[in-house]
């Protein structure tokens, strides 16, 4: 398949580095590269802005949205990015599919294949499924989530979102605080955000961090906190993860309520924050657990930028694996 | 018919002396040695039809004895046979090979323990010595009939693949295998501390998101029994053990006079869990001469032939195994050869079956650690000859006059590669595939028949 000719309609997007055949997670891309993917999102975004949110780079694509696991804001942003592209989008969830009739995750990709994708955007919750997609797909992959591993997009979404409100990405001080041992979203957005030259710190009860050698052995600069407040003055980007409930019930937490005191996101530790400070949460968010609905409504919340954001991101992204593949 | 095999390098691990001689081999049993050079014109007194094998330059060992391999069969020929497994040990230098009960029924009954060994005695490539299982179906409730198996030919007991976790069902086990005198090879794990695993538990799988097996699940399964084997004065052999903990465990309870053994294997010693990173692991060794090195960046990330129980280590581990072997407290090099079907293999990495096979790769791997100066040729053919045969109770496996003509010949400089395609065992789940190694078995004889010779 050819590349299409772009149209006189798309704005200035940068090419330099147009190598990329997939996403997989943030570990293989330069400061440089995301840079780039962030500046495409910004055309992008002036894209979804016009009347007619549309654009033909993708014309004549298929892009296929291969769900393992539920989701609802990154399969809508996805088919929102293909169709705002001009591609043809399909969706498959692994309930009412194949999948249920114990169809193996290479089989279904190969069938996929057979139908003639261009690009697949696979959640799954097993670590490192898209690598094995990968192997068995001629087209390309982005992980959009996968098991506690990665979710690139979410991290580019969440740069992006950063760069807009505070203008750059170099020196800031960032928190990341909750469930940081189970989160793709931690470990990805760890990748970008210090290669973008940003102060990472992790904050969570130990049981939800692991053990700070395993971290540090990959990350040398990443810092670990235990104390929510002692950091909160110095955090320029405050950032809530989801705390799944079957965590208390697997022991590793005493009671949500003990968790919340100590590390929820409130209003009081809001208030503590430097004045230009923003709280994000990937979301889906538990209210009243590891963030306070006044906290999450509060005008420090970009809660809802990511989320608009996320599909300028993912257009950036499905713009990039247009170009041609190379291995 | 007889075989000469000439102007080798002799290895006798029982005196560790190499020496140059040639052997001669007749009714599967060693006829004659003959020290030094063959002189070219020497008539030697052989039958007209004798074989000559040219063993110049090459190595002249025993034949090597495996205590802990998984042949699948029955129930899992798909996987693995008795016969392809055995002439799989044959291409890797193996005469004896010790095969583990997690087949399908488990062997734990009189019926599989005869079928394993008939089917041996049939394809003939390696004497194959049953493990049958300790608790029944390896369940871990109740002891199977371990006097009849023991009877019927089983040379120990073991439910390899897991635990028996209950600790006081594994106090019964140890107090019948002491009576039998045979030994119980111990799968030693904590399974709710490995619950759900994908691999090692460290930087890696931190950084791959798998769910970690810590090095506590199998240190705290090897204290918890060899408490036991004190308590009940039975012995206890710990399998695969991969951890520097555990290797300690081990060393402090054979200086207080447990009797206990542990093996060490090949791909504990040689492969890291940096392997499950592959070509994103930038701290790969890029040298690449073939048998000083190996090197995971050929491989994909999350490459479930990686995958195997207990996990591959971080590379500290990896020196401490190797250490253990070096100074006694692991008392030999077993493979756990574990073959797997492609269908056990594609799939997401954490849901693969675990086992590397090994059995065609153990020796090359080995000498990579002899060509790298950290074990000496002499130390190696010990640990895959006559220690092993020590732990079954039998006697040297040295190539004396007399003994039985188990000989593997070895040439030490054979540079090749490892191909799916080229290995006799069905299973073809090595993280080694297209590694390019040093050193191959290339004539094993099994009681003075030719089951393996390289082209």
């Amino acid at each position: 398949m050819t590349m299409p000719a772009v149209s006189p309609f798309v704005p200035w997007i940068p090419t330099a580095n147009r190598k990329r055949r997939h996403v997989l997670d943030l570990d293989d891309f330069s400061a440089a590269e995301i840079i780039d993917v962030l500046d495409a999102a910004t055309s992008m975004k002036e894209v979804l802005g016009r009347s007619v949110p549309q654009v033909p780079i993708l014309r004549g694509r298929t892009v296929v949205n291969v769900f393992y696991e539920e989701s609802t804001r990154t399969r809508m942003s996805f088919e929102l990015a293909a169709r705002t592209l001009s591609a043809s989008i399909m969706s498959m969830t692994a309930k009412g599919s194949s999948v249920e009739k114990g169809e193996s995750l290479i089989d279904t990709i190969r069938t996929i294949q057979a139908l003639g994708a261009d690009i697949i955007v696979i959640r799954h919750g097993e670590s490192g499924a898209p690598y094995l997609a990968a192997q068995h797909f001629k087209g390309s992959i982005i992980n959009a989530g996968d098991g506690r591993h990665a979710h690139p997009s979410q991290a580019l979404l969440d740069l992006f979102t950063i760069r807009e409100r505070l203008g750059a990405l170099q020196g800031l001080n960032v928190t990341i605080v909750g469930d940081i041992l189970h989160s793709r979203v931690a470990r990805s957005n760890i990748w970008g955000m210090l290669r973008c030259g940003m102060q990472v710190t992790l904050c969570a009860p130990s049981t939800l961090i692991g053990d700070v050698r395993m971290w540090q052995e990959t990350f040398p600069t990443l810092k670990i906190s235990y104390d929510l407040d002692a950091i909160i003055p110095a955090t320029d980007v405050l950032m809530g993860l989801r705390l799944q409930k079957e965590r208390m019930h697997a022991g590793l937490l005493p009671t949500l309520r003990e968790y919340s005191t100590y590390f929820g996101i409130s209003q009081a530790r809001i208030d503590k924050l430097p004045d230009h400070a923003i709280v994000m949460h990937p979301g889906p968010m538990n209210e009243g657990v590891e963030i306070m609905p006044e906290a999450a409504d509060s005008p420090r919340s970009v809660i809802e930028a990511q989320v608009t954001n996320g599909v300028a991101v993912r257009m950036a992204l499905l713009y990039r694996l247009s170009g041609e593949a190379t291995i | 018919m007889p075989t000469l095999l000439t102007n080798g390098t002799i290895i006798d691990p029982d005196t560790r002396q190499m020496s140059i001689g040639s052997i001669l081999v007749d009714n599967g049993v060693v006829t004659a040695r003959f020290d030094g050079l063959l002189p070219a014109d020497a008539t030697v007194r052989t039958a007209p039809d004798t074989t000559v094998v040219d063993a110049t330059h090459k190595l002249i060992s025993p034949g090597f004895i495996d205590p802990h391999v998984h042949l699948r069969e029955p129930g899992e020929e798909h996987k693995e046979t008795i016969a392809t497994g055995t002439r799989a040990a044959a291409a890797g230098g193996y005469t004896v090979v010790a095969c583990m009960p997690n087949t399908r029924p488990a062997s734990d009954s009189v019926a599989v323990v005869q079928h394993i060994r008939t089917a041996a005695r049939r394809a003939g490539f390696a004497e194959v010595l049953p493990i049958a299982a300790a608790t029944i179906g390896r369940a871990g409730k109740e002891l199977s009939p371990m006097r009849e198996l023991v009877d019927a030919g089983a040379i120990g007991f073991s439910d390899d693949g897991v635990p028996v976790s209950d600790p006081a069902v594994m106090r019964n086990v140890f107090e019948y295998v002491k009576m039998l005198a045979v030994p119980y090879f111990g799968h030693c794990e904590e399974m709710t501390l490995s619950n759900g695993w994908g691999m090692h538990e460290g930087a890696v799988s931190n950084r791959l998101g798998l769910p970690g097996y810590p090095s506590a699940a199998e240190e705290v399964g090897i204290a918890r029994d060899i408490a036991l084997a004190e308590l009940t004065n039975s012995r206890l052999h710990v399998c695969h053990v991969s951890t520097a903990g555990g290797v300690a465990l081990i060393r402090a309870a054979k200086a207080r006079g447990v009797n206990v053994t542990g093996e060490a294997s090949p791909h504990h010693m040689t492969l890291s869990d940096r392997w499950v990173l592959g070509w994103l692991d930038e701290h790969a060794d890029a040298r690449n001469e073939p048998g000083m090195s190996l090197n995971p960046t050929t491989r994909p990330p999350y490459d479930t032939s990686t995958r195997v129980s207990p996990p591959l280590r971080s590379e500290a581990d990896c020196v401490a195994v190797l250490q253990g072997l070096l100074d006694g407290t692991l008392d030999f090099v077993a493979t756990d050869h574990a073959p797997h079907s492609r269908v056990d293999k594609e799939v997401e990495y954490r849901l693969a079956m675990a086992g590397i096979t090994g059995i065609e790769t153990a020796l090359a791997s080995m000498l990579m650690l002899v060509n790298q100066g950290r074990i000496s040729l002499m130390d190696l053919i010990v640990r895959m000859t006559d220690a092993p045969a020590a732990f079954l109770g039998r006697g040297t496996t040295a190539l004396r006059v007399g003994a039985r003509a188990d000989i593997t010949v070895i040439d030490p400089q054979l540079v090749w590669t490892v191909e799916a395609s080229k290995l006799f065992s069905l299973g073809k789940n090595t993280p080694l595939l297209g590694q390019k190694m040093r050193g191959k078995a290339v004539l094993t004889m099994y009681k003075g028949n030719i089951t393996h010779q390289e082209a």
